[in-house]
């Protein structure tokens, strides 16, 4: 229950706001456009990419900048007198950013079924544990305790942005040189990118077996790695 | 109620806290007092789980802070001196918000933050966002906030600090009916005469030690117990007294001498005297003498 306030709090908050949610759509689908033109590929693939996009910049666009802005507007301190431990609040933003995560999902979803475009039910459940998966991501960059949110927003896109590339969203990944391959295999993104091209109906990179087995361990470690570290870094905040 | 001992903490190697200990008792309102920086926030911090100390125990309800925080938030309201409310949601949200992170049942939650935006006379404005409030209208929120459980203690951490006078008196108001409820009030303020009207016993810490411990006027009197002499006279002159806007203060254990040595001195100067006036000193005056060391 005390989960569920704090995800009402960050989507009153940070996530109902209009501007958010436009850029949470037209980032992903601008940076689409910018390799769909000129190149020919197949549509199928490339929906299945802007739809991983999406889940990706949506779950780890704002989650990085609650707590450096609860700092810095000192409701953290506020926050942090109630009955809750750091836990609560770390599970409170990812669980919504999960669901905004999932939200906005839904725009690629109805522009792929617009285009006719036929979906496994396989991609609901990955893109779940994916928005989890990212949402955590996206805590773990504001566990470095500044109260400047643009600092974290650097830390974040720093790391962002080069995993769109090398995950597979705009080059196959086994159209990608050997070493290419291997540093595709260390992002979380390449996973999920895999299991939207299946359930878009090409053929995977991976099994799906180890798609969802490599997610969900990915989970559980930026999860718990996020909680350890935002106990040691939100009190530095105040 | 609240029960501290030996409590030590340094931040970046320097001790902000060196061995502070006391106790508050059940339905008792406690000042704890000190200039900036001596420690007041930090003890508060500690107190309410948001920090542990290097060393030293810390028992808040019976609970050990260090290893039950959450348990001792449970029942204490908090009102922190630099803490702010959520500025982008309405009054009602901010409290229906607390209600849930102390895990209130929503219809009992409605009920009670009904009574208190009434209570603390923001009801009217329960749906307006709270960056629209003025300070005094924020720091009601604040209050209904730290009300909202119920508590068994509050900590109010410079509660009236920068308030209008109305807003300032019923707060005050509020803390003495917390009290005739028999609840537990840790109050740090920097405003003497709001100290000195509510509290029951005082502290006073300096560089992180407790320097005096006692009732507001056993205060008064570690520090002799002088009388402090008030007069006024109808133009500037060469006084020996501590001058405070038109008025000079003199401290003497002797008021009758003093008050004949000032005719005197007025009738010598030909100036006239206005008025002259005797009192105990002030909880302030006292605070500022031990601070001074001359205790």
């Amino acid at each position: 229950m005390k989960v569920l306030a704090i995800v009402k709090k960050d989507i009153l908050i940070y996530y109902s706001k209009g501007p958010v949610v436009i850029f949470g759509i037209l980032l992903p689908i601008f940076l689409f456009l910018a390799f769909w033109v000129g190149r020919n590929l197949p549509l199928n693939f490339l929906m299945a990419g802007l739809i991983a996009m999406t889940v990706f910049f949506a779950s780890t666009s704002v989650s990085p900048a609650i707590a450096p802005w609860e700092g810095q507007m000192r409701t953290l301190e506020r926050l942090l007198t109630y009955p809750i431990d750091v836990k609560t609040i770390v599970l409170g933003d990812v669980l919504a950013s999960t669901i905004f995560g999932i939200v906005l999902s839904l725009v690629p979803i109805l522009i792929a079924l617009a285009l006719n475009l036929s979906m496994n039910v396989i991609l609901v459940v990955g893109i779940i544990l994916s928005a989890v998966c990212f949402s955590s991501l996206g805590l773990l960059f504001s566990a470095y305790p500044s109260n400047i949110p643009a600092t974290v927003m650097m830390i974040s896109a720093l790391v962002r942005f080069p995993l769109i590339f090398v995950s597979g969203i705009f080059i196959p990944i086994d159209q990608l040189p050997p070493l290419g391959q291997y540093i595709a295999l260390l992002s979380p993104l390449t996973y999920f990118t895999d299991i939207a091209r299946f359930s878009l109906g090409l053929k995977p990179f991976l099994p799906l077996s180890i798609d969802f087995t490599v997610l969900t361990l990915y989970t559980i470690a930026l999860l718990y790695t996020s909680i350890k570290l935002h106990e040691r870094a939100l009190i530095k905040r105040i | 109620m609240i029960k501290v001992e030996g409590v030590e903490k340094s931040f970046d190697g320097r001790k902000v806290l060196k061995g502070v200990s006391f106790r508050v008792k059940r339905g008792e309102i406690f000042g704890y007092l000190g200039p900036n920086g001596a420690g007041k926030t930090t003890t508060v911090r500690i107190l309410t789980g948001l920090i542990k100390p290097d060393s030293g125990r810390v028992f808040v309800r019976g609970f050990d802070v260090v290893k039950n925080p959450v348990k001792v938030r449970e029942r204490i309201g908090v009102l922190p001196e630099v803490a702010n409310v959520y500025p982008d949601l309405t009054a009602w949200q901010n409290l229906m918000l607390a209600c849930g992170l102390y895990g209130i049942d929503k219809r009992v939650a409605e009920g009670r933050c009904e009574r208190l935006l009434k209570e603390f006379g923001i009801y009217e404005r329960r749906n307006s966002k709270v960056k629209t409030f003025s300070k005094g209208m924020k720091q009601r929120l604040m209050f209904c906030i730290a009300m909202v459980c119920e508590p068994e203690i509050v900590f109010l951490d410079e509660p009236t600090s920068g308030l209008d006078v109305a807003s300032a008196r019923m707060l005050r108001r509020k803390v003495l009916e917390l009290k005739d409820t028999g609840v537990t009030v840790f109050l740090t303020s920097h405003n003497m005469d709001e100290v000195d009207m509510l509290c029951d016993r005082v502290a006073i810490i300096k560089d992180g030690r407790i320097i005096a411990e006692d009732s507001p006027d056993g205060i008064k009197e570690l520090v002799g117990g002088d009388i402090a002499v008030e007069v006024r006279f109808d133009r500037d002159v060469d006084f020996f007294g501590e001058r405070f806007g038109d008025r000079y203060v003199l401290y003497t254990k002797d008021p009758n001498e003093t008050i004949c040595s000032i005719v005197e001195f007025a009738k010598e100067r030909g100036v006239r005297i206005l008025s002259i006036n005797t009192r105990t000193p002030s909880l302030e005056e006292a605070f500022i003498k031990i601070l001074g060391g001359e205790v």
